[in-house]
């Protein structure tokens, strides 16, 4: 097998140089576009990669005759085989509401960090295959996030986990009924003394419920709760400012201004989806409305949120105390920051956002990270109530989990008494504590030391492989269950199908404990909590409609008016300073694989990564300016030691990373785990300590003689070139002076000439038509991962990624302008245009690429003979050929994950965006049978059902009135490439900015 | 010198031009002919079942309407086919004991489905919906025939594009009354083509719809 050569050694200087001359107004892709290197200029003429067209993939003996089988078969036979016989199998009792062929949708919900998301599963005879968000939830309002997306792929997942399993041998449910039944009477003598709970954030009220009961039961038993990406630093600031907890809901559609001291408030809170749909709606610039609100972030490495700030200072993560205490200073609280060196660059910024705050009292939000310690989020409390923003833009509540706690320092708690003996029976509720654990907790060595450790998980993974028990745990579209959405609204969780290999959920489990005869299942037991908490007549009626509508109406946490305690915020203030300006080491959750639970998810280890664009791997994350000094580039492998701690990783040189920050991303190296992500990417859990469980100083980096390539998307099917207008953007106040500034700037000609005969087509029927705001696009690939499953798009892994073979259908470009090392960023996705005028389809030798009477450019997979002329022809680059047999037909697990009403296509065959044709169809049909016309939003694509920011609206251009007739008329409207004559029906809503005029030049990291 | 050649050479040489012609598109002949046969298209080739079920004898005999069985006829894609409790609707009081009826009766006892054998199957990248072609005038038997007399189901067209494309093309030829659809002895009468003509615009299907009833799109996505 031929290793994919690393990417050459840049010359960073030449690249600064470069970027602070005639090029620093243009947008650039990435570093090896700046640097022009011949392989990027030739990259940039062709549509793959040199050798990608070509056959060059190593072929054994085996596969060879195989191939070689199977191309006889194929070319001789064809016209001679017959149809195969099938066989129709129907139901022995057809379920009264399933009609087949037709969809069903169910309200549940799912759980992620504790916290869930009302969701819209859709099932197609009984199998889920779709899950997106459920507009009525507060949570989600239909959005969705990529983990949503991508957990249909986990519940299919043949790799999860598929048999109890005892000291390693494999046992069964009834021989662990058994030993829960001994476990109960051994702790009932000594009042559960031995006994100990291990979870993640329960907001569950049912498990809840079963969890207080258990510990009345055994008085001596004790549950510690514990999650990698934990919110330790949001309720220890809490406690600081109230001396209570209390949870934070913000309300960004009312803030005009908003900071965010390295809070990714749009991608890891856990409010993500309302947080982005209320920042985006406070964004949109439409109708009369020429008002946007104006983000302020400062961050160590760049985020979703980050992205998209109109200001974004990189800064380290330990200095942005410093930062929050000037702020405060300036507020009048005794901040203690007059000590601290005055950098000038630095200063102006904070006077214009202190100026921005002070002129927005009241309506600005100042928000802090789960990654910046407790006294930042006291600051910011205090900051907050300074200006008056509690009760304006966000106020106060209970937290919703159940008892909320320090974890880390329970999970210490509870290592300790695993490693003096007096743990006898654990059990672990999820979360693969041994791979995630703090690695000075040794959890990996104390749990060995407990005589019984139970783990409930869907996967086989490291914590399973050191338990005594494994019961594998049902999906959450496999069994019953609750939660609490941030803002405490519960939501019901019910099952679209049986447990595929058998799981079981906590409830069971924990019910057995109590002895439960004869024992209850998740149903049982959930509808048993809440007949206890409904008792009533109507509680039926009641239930009926909670697991109907997915939640119950009205259950969010009432507002709180906790009180701030100034005293003890200033007293604090004193007492703690923070470090200085070495090297310092940040962890943040991985933009796909999460805490590492979705690691064998191959659509989430496909997608590329917000920013970065990597896929198939983390990397060490260094600024361009550290790796100047330290003469390193992307591809290198460094050695980072780090507490006596040493870890291996290749270097990615990140545009926009503060400069003495490195960057590791958690979930990688995964020791246990499915065929997906075995031997992806390097554990950085192996680094982070109790003390540095988000940021740590003191880190050292070598060099080592070694390259490790890494494959990022962010060069592929690359359009840009500076002289072309790809990406078009304004500030707020261009656009109040001149609202048609975007239409001005194009050197487009007004050249209507064409060879096509324009007769052709009227479009006198349904015109489709889309519209992407690149305002609001957040850049968080939901619209990719939604795309894939309605689509059936394949995963083709890393070595193919790396020769452009990815095959999604939508892709995110990443622009960077400016400064190395603090450009502004812009997102554009890009789905196929669907032209008017395509040049794909003139040069199709067999009509598989042909035009229809709505204007869809459509791809006819069983006349492609996969010629790739098409693609060539593209110049948007969006046709993704299918080289080899990419898609699943073997895995039976899998059969029923696919849409059934699209193609699952095979090799040699090209393909594209389609509008998602099969709902426009489906409306259609409809429509047809009610003799009428497919109303006004009747027809959602998948990536604008996805979209949390609502940037992408889809229709009918002849519907008058309808939502993407009116953008089209937008001042800001745009088509890409308009110049080349295409009439693509997709086009851009230019974006727009809101920068500050006070902040002109922007400073660079401080150094 | 001798001659090479023979006189009959020439002979030989004339006829195996013409052999070569012949040979040449007889062979083609051959193929478009296995091509359109039964063999290749199952057109009238009676498909061995589980269970013995005779179209004729329900619908011809017994006058059952297609609905009874069949339906999400009217409102989805798939037609649909009858659970075993449909047949055991009558077959718990009717030929309880036939041998025939055996599997009907193990899939009941023991919860599995019965294993049909489909008689109509266009390939995965086509995407038929019977509820439109219902609603739009589209008789059960335009396509599956007289079913009423096939004791053993069989296809009654081959489900080529082609086929396809002679309705979507001139649907005026095909189109019945509301009333006809599910009559499977329904005959064109003389003056289709105007009675045709007039349904289309009574179905409410409009000259742009028309045209676009050849769209790739229809069919395959």
């Amino acid at each position: 097998m031929k290793t994919p050569d690393p990417a050459p050694r840049l010359d960073l200087a030449a690249i600064r140089a470069r970027l602070n001359g005639a090029r620093g107004q243009q947008y650039w892709r990435s570093l090896d576009e700046i640097s022009e290197t011949p392989e990027f200029k030739e990259m940039l003429q062709r549509e793959f990669p040199n050798g990608a067209s070509e056959w060059d993939d190593g072929v054994s003996r085996r596969s060879f005759l195989k191939m070689a089988a199977a191309s006889l078969a194929l070319a001789g036979l064809t016209a001679c085989t017959k149809q195969p016989v099938r066989e129709i199998l129907p139901y022995v009792k057809q379920p009264e509401e399933l009609v087949p062929g037709e969809p069903l949708f169910y309200a549940t919900s799912m759980p992620l960090g504790g916290y869930a998301t009302g969701v819209l599963a859709k099932s197609r005879e009984g199998h889920p295959i779709k899950v997106d968000g459920n507009p009525e939830h507060p949570a989600s309002r239909g959005a969705s996030s990529i983990w949503m997306q991508a957990s249909i792929l986990d519940l299919y997942d043949p790799d999860r986990s598929q048999a109890f399993t005892h000291d390693g041998e494999i046992s069964t449910w009834s021989d662990f009924i058994a030993e829960l039944n001994e476990i109960a009477r051994e702790q009932q003598t000594q009042h559960g003394a031995g006994l100990r709970f291990l979870t993640e954030t329960i907001t569950s009220p049912t498990l809840a419920a079963q969890l207080d009961a258990l510990l009345k039961k055994f008085p001596q038993a004790k549950l510690h709760q514990f999650d990698a990406i934990s919110r330790d630093n949001v309720r220890e600031g809490a406690r600081v400012a109230f001396g209570e907890l209390v949870e934070t809901q913000h309300r960004f559609d009312k803030a005009a201004v908003i900071l965010s001291l390295e809070s990714d408030f749009l991608y890891t809170h856990p409010q993500r989806l309302r947080y982005t749909r209320d920042f985006t709606d406070g964004r949109r610039v439409s109708g009369g409305k020429q008002e946007m609100n104006r983000l302020y972030v400062i961050e160590s490495t760049p985020s979703v949120t980050g992205a998209m700030a109109d200001h974004r200072l990189p800064l380290g993560s330990g200095e942005i105390e410093k930062v929050a205490r000037r702020i405060a200073s300036r507020f009048g609280i005794a901040a203690n920051s007059a000590s601290d060196t005055q950098d000038p660059q630095l200063e102006s910024w904070v006077s214009a956002v202190v100026g921005d705050l002070e002129k927005n009292r009241g309506k600005s939000i100042i928000i802090a990270g789960e990654s910046q310690p407790p006294m930042v989020h006291a600051l910011c409390h205090l900051l907050n109530d300074k200006l008056g923003n509690v009760g304006n833009t966000l106020f106060y509540t209970e937290p919703a989990e159940f008892r909320p706690t320090n974890q880390l320092e329970s999970l210490r708690e509870l290592v300790q008494e695993m490693n003096s003996g007096a743990v006898q029976t654990l059990f672990i509720l999820g979360g693969n504590p041994v791979f995630s654990a703090p690695v000075d907790f040794d959890f990996p060595a104390a749990l060995p030391k407990v005589k019984r450790s139970i783990y409930l998980a869907t996967d086989f993974d490291e914590t399973a492989a050191l338990c005594t028990w494994h019961i594998p745990q049902a999906h959450y579209l496999e069994s019953w269950g609750d939660g609490k959405s941030f803002d405490g609204t519960v939501t019901l969780q019910q099952p679209l199908i049986e447990p595929l290999y058998g799981g079981k959920t906590a409830f069971e489990i924990l019910g057995i404990l109590f002895r439960q005869q004869p024992i209850r299942d998740d149903y049982e037991n959930v509808r048993e909590y809440w007949q206890s908490q409904k008792p009533g007549p109507d509680f039926k009626t009641q239930w009926r409609r909670a697991v109907h509508d997915g939640f119950i109406a009205g259950t969010a946490l009432p507002e709180k008016k906790p009180g701030l305690k100034t005293e003890a915020i200033t007293a604090a203030l004193n007492s703690n300073k923070s470090g200085g300006a070495e090297l310092e080491l940040v962890f943040r959750p991985d933009p796909s694989v999460w805490d590492g639970r979705f690691a064998n998810n191959g659509w989430l280890q496909e997608c590329a990564r917000p920013v970065t664009k990597l896929t198939w791997d983390n990397a060490v994350l260094v600024s361009p300016a550290l790796a100047q000094r330290n003469q390193l580039t992307t591809d290198d492998v460094v050695e980072l030691e780090f507490n006596g701690r040493k870890l291996r990783g290749p270097v990615w040189v990140q545009p926009g990373q503060a400069e003495n920050t490195v960057a590791l991303q958690l979930g990688y190296g995964r020791s246990r785990v499915g065929r997906v992500g075995r031997g992806v990417g390097f554990n950085s859990y192996l680094l982070r300590d109790s003390q540095s469980l988000w940021r740590s100083a003191g880190l050292k980096i070598t060099r080592l003689n070694d390259r490790q390539h890494l494959v990022a998307t962010q060069t592929h099917h690359n359009l840009h070139s500076p002289e072309r207008q790809i990406y078009r953007e304004g500030s707020l106040e261009e656009f109040r002076s001149d609202t048609q500034f975007v239409k001005k700037s194009l050197d487009q000609p007004a050249n209507e000439d064409t060879l096509y005969n324009t007769d052709e087509y009227k479009y006198e029927g349904y015109k489709w038509g889309m519209s992407i705001d690149l305002t609001t696009c957040i850049g968080c690939n939901a619209c990719l991962l939604a795309c894939n499953a309605e689509n059936n798009i394949p995963v083709v892994g890393k070595e193919q990624v790396n020769k452009n073979r990815e095959m999604y259908w939508i892709r995110i470009d990443t622009y960077y302008k400016g400064p190395l090392d603090n450009p502004e960023f812009s997102h554009m996705p890009v789905p196929c245009m669907q032209c008017e005028h395509a040049p794909c389809e003139l040069v199709c030798p067999v009509e598989a690429t042909v035009h229809d009477h709505e204007g869809l450019n459509l791809q006819i997979y069983n006349r492609c003979v996969g010629t790739r002329f098409c693609s060539n022809n593209c110049p948007y680059k969006v046709r993704r050929f299918n080289f080899l047999w990419y898609a699943d037909y073997k895995t039976p697990s899998f059969k029923p994950m696919y849409n059934p009403d699209v193609t699952v296509r095979w090799r040699g065959v090209m393909e594209k965006c389609t509008y998602c044709i099969q709902r426009i169809s489906r409306a259609r049909i409809t429509a047809e049978k009610e003799n009428r016309l497919i109303r006004e939003g009747e027809i959602q694509t998948a990536c604008q059902q996805a979209c949390p920011a609502s940037a992408i609206v889809f229709g009918d251009l002849n519907t008058p009135g309808s939502k993407v007739a009116a953008l089209k008329t937008n001042p800001l409207d745009y088509a890409m490439l308009g110049e080349l004559n295409t009439r693509p029906r997709t086009t851009y809503l230019a974006k727009l900015r809101n920068p500050n005029s006070e902040i002109e030049n922007k400073p660079t990291a401080s150094s | 010198m001798a001659q090479i050649f023979r006189k009959s050479s020439n002979s030989f040489a004339r006829a195996s031009l013409v052999g070569g012609f012949v040979f040449f598109f007889g062979f083609f002949g051959i193929v478009y002919a296995v091509y359109r046969s039964p063999y290749t298209t199952d057109v009238n080739v009676p498909l061995a079942q589980p269970a013995p079920f005779s179209h004729q004898h329900h619908v011809g005999g017994l006058g059952l309407d297609c609905r009874y069985c069949h339906t999400s006829v009217e409102n989805s894609a798939f037609a649909g086919l009858p659970p075993t409790e449909t047949c055991m609707t009558c077959h718990s009081q009717v030929w309880k004991n036939a041998p025939v009826l055996a599997p009907v009766r193990e899939s009941l006892a023991t919860g599995l489905p019965i294993a049909w054998k489909r008689v109509n199957l266009v390939p995965d990248f086509v995407f038929f919906n019977h509820s439109i072609h219902v609603q739009k005038g589209v008789g059960c038997s335009t396509c599956h025939g007289a079913v009423d007399r096939m004791p053993i189901t069989w296809r009654a067209h081959s489900l080529y594009m082609r086929w396809c494309l002679d309705c979507h093309e001139a649907p005026q030829k095909f189109l019945r009354p509301r009333d006809q659809i599910f009559n499977v002895e329904w005959q064109a009468p003389p003056d289709q083509l105007a009675r045709g003509q007039k349904l289309i615009a009574e179905y409410h299907i409009s000259t742009n719809r028309l045209e676009q009833l050849r769209d790739c799109s229809m069919c395959h996505r």
